[in-house]
């Protein structure tokens, strides 16, 4: 790197991105300070809490179906992802390296429901899942997300670019095809695949479209379903200090999980970002 | 004779191999590829067959569609829709721009630092921070207006006045997002070549003139990237407006006076409050044919090759 330390110019830029911080972070701070106020701190305002009022996160807790929510998002986004990264890979893996007749024509299907905006299969979804009695279901919540398009067209282009050679190597050794896949091929594209599982993870986890049409009762509900409809139908006013409770509970376990994995969670979107 | 015997049964076997082969992939994709179908192109086609037909019939009718056209509130969703685009798109990659070059130019330990925080509300649950964002808007309780007082400047409605809403809400989206393109903007920017750097300042170049001739056409496939798929995910904005208004501060979903109503949230409305699927799937329809539109505009007029 060049020895060209203090110039104004870069002091200048420091103090610019110093303010987008504050500007940045400044939410994040006020969800928390807000989540330990009094009622009274919000009629009459007041910038630190009086004193520290934890009656929000009581009431989340023994109140509402919170634990029920997390643990409801946690198993749909952690089957969704699962599924995307076996069937995502394994479909990818076979179009890319087994040419013949018709796999084109696959990935081109494929490929263009791309195009297709979720909120136009809502609605046949939800006809058939009523149909079905998929309605306040597990397997409502989740069959939408098994396997998307995305995922495929990443992975597609992931295993193009693992070398025939090894694959080959592997079936002259005897290796069955299955294996092939899951042993020789799935290594290859590592990157590519906790990409897929971090991005997959993040959008069902911040789901709500789906969640919000397909759940009724409000053990079934998804964090973000759960957060919303406590706030919106709520009679008597918004509850300010336990919807901030809800939210930090959300928010800081999510920054946590962020910083732990910050290298693999940015490289990951940046991966799936670049490639496709 | 040996020899010919010989070169039809390397491609009888070859043929075989090859036959192996296709049934080993048809195998491995019967499942996932005939649940793909159910899922994804058979509502799909089920949504269009949907738009055409009623409740209470299953005869062809163009009745939804002419309900549509018709329908004010439908229109001021699609424009509120195009707003949303328009404000949201250029500005969220503005930023994205500017905060990935000012990093880059700070160099050292600090940058990951940077990158990090910045990145922080694109991680962050959309319903839990679009709460958070109600409480900073809300005019009793909020700390804007606060701050406003404080500054000795008039306060805002935000989020429950027709003029301010649209806004108030594209921030909290743009705050999401911008962060998203930086990132994108720090990946592309990473693979433009030093040397082109290291010549543009033996020919006496200015950073500006570095900065156009240099940096921005080589980000060109990372700007197409960002702006189309940055027109796609707003023009299908449902999340931030759906827990921004509506509920107990009054009115529904897409208020006050429908000013904030995206194409979506209409959709949901009438889809999914009035239970009028057929009438909510001629909506999903169009947005499908605007998304389809804006895809092919964009490939059009971002695809031009930048030379050097």
């Amino acid at each position: 790197m060049k020895a060209k330390n203090f110039s104004v110019a870069k002091i200048i830029i420091n103090i610019f991105l110093l303010i987008g911080i504050v500007a940045v972070s400044f939410p994040f701070v006020w969800m928390i300070l807000s989540s330990v106020k009094s009622t009274a701190d919000f009629y009459s305002f007041s910038f630190w809490p009086q004193s520290l009022d934890f009656s929000g996160y009581k009431f989340v807790f023994e109140k509402t179906d919170f634990t029920r929510w997390y643990l409801n998002s946690f198993i749909v986004a952690i089957v969704v992802t699962f599924s995307n990264i076996i069937f995502c890979s394994l479909i990818g893996y076979t179009l890319a390296k087994f040419r013949v007749t018709g796999m084109k024509l696959i990935f081109l299907i494929i490929l263009s429901t791309m195009m297709i905006p979720t909120e136009m299969l809502i609605i046949p979804w939800y006809v058939f899942s009523s149909d079905f009695q998929w309605v306040d279901s597990y397997w409502g919540l989740i069959f939408p997300g098994l396997m998307e398009a995305f995922g495929i067209f990443l992975m597609r282009q992931f295993m193009a670019s693992v070398p025939d050679d090894i694959l080959d190597a592997a079936r002259i050794d005897g290796m069955g095809e299955f294996k092939i896949w899951l042993r020789i091929a799935m290594p290859q594209v590592k990157p590519a695949i906790s990409a897929l599982a971090i991005i997959t993870f993040l959008g069902n986890w911040n789901a709500y479209l789906w969640p919000v049409i397909v759940t009724n009762t409000a053990k079934m509900r998804t964090l973000p379903v759960g957060i919303a409809m406590y706030g919106t139908s709520d009679a008597g006013g918004i509850q300010w200090n336990t919807i901030m409770a809800m939210s930090s509970l959300t928010v800081i376990p999510m920054i946590i999980v962020f910083l732990i994995f910050q290298r693999q969670i940015v490289e990951g979107i940046a991966l799936s970002g670049t490639k496709g | 004779m040996a020899k010919l015997k010989g070169k039809e049964m390397i491609k009888k076997r070859t043929l075989s191999l090859q036959k192996r082969k296709a049934l080993i992939a048809y195998s491995f994709l019967i499942i996932p590829v005939l649940f793909y179908l159910a899922i994804r192109i058979v509502p799909a086609l089920q949504a269009f067959l949907m738009s055409f037909t009623t409740s209470s019939s299953s005869a062809f009718t163009l009745e939804n569609y002419q309900k549509l056209i018709h329908d004010e509130v439908f229109w001021k969703s699609v424009k509120n829709t195009l707003l949303y685009v328009v404000i949201i798109v250029p500005l969220q990659m503005l930023f994205g721009l500017l905060l990935a070059l000012a990093i880059e130019r700070v160099g050292g330990k600090l940058k990951w630092f940077y990158r990090v925080v910045f990145f922080l509300p694109y991680m962050t649950s959309i319903v839990a921070i679009s709460w958070v964002w109600r409480l900073l808007y809300d005019p009793n309780s909020g700390v804007l207006n606060e701050i406003l007082v404080k500054l000795n400047l008039p306060t805002q409605e935000w989020l429950g006045s027709p003029s301010t809403a649209l806004i108030s809400i594209s921030v909290v989206i743009i705050w999401q997002m911008m962060g998203f393109c930086m990132l994108l903007f720090t990946a592309g920017l990473q693979v433009i070549p030093r040397q082109y750097y290291e010549a543009a300042k033996i020919d006496g170049a200015t950073k500006w003139q570095t900065f156009w001739n240099i940096t921005f056409p080589l980000l060109n496939p990372t700007i197409v990237f960002l702006a189309i798929i940055g027109v796609i995910q707003t023009l299908q904005t449902f999340t931030q407006i759906a827990n921004l208004t509506g509920g107990s501060s009054g009115g529904g979903l897409g208020g006050p006076l429908n000013s904030t109503m995206s194409v979506v949230v209409y959709m949901y409305n009438e889809g999914f409050r009035e239970y009028n699927l057929h009438y909510a799937a001629a909506s999903t329809v169009f947005l499908f044919i605007l998304i389809l539109i804006v895809t092919l505009i964009q490939f059009r007029t971002f695809n031009k090759s930048y030379k050097l």
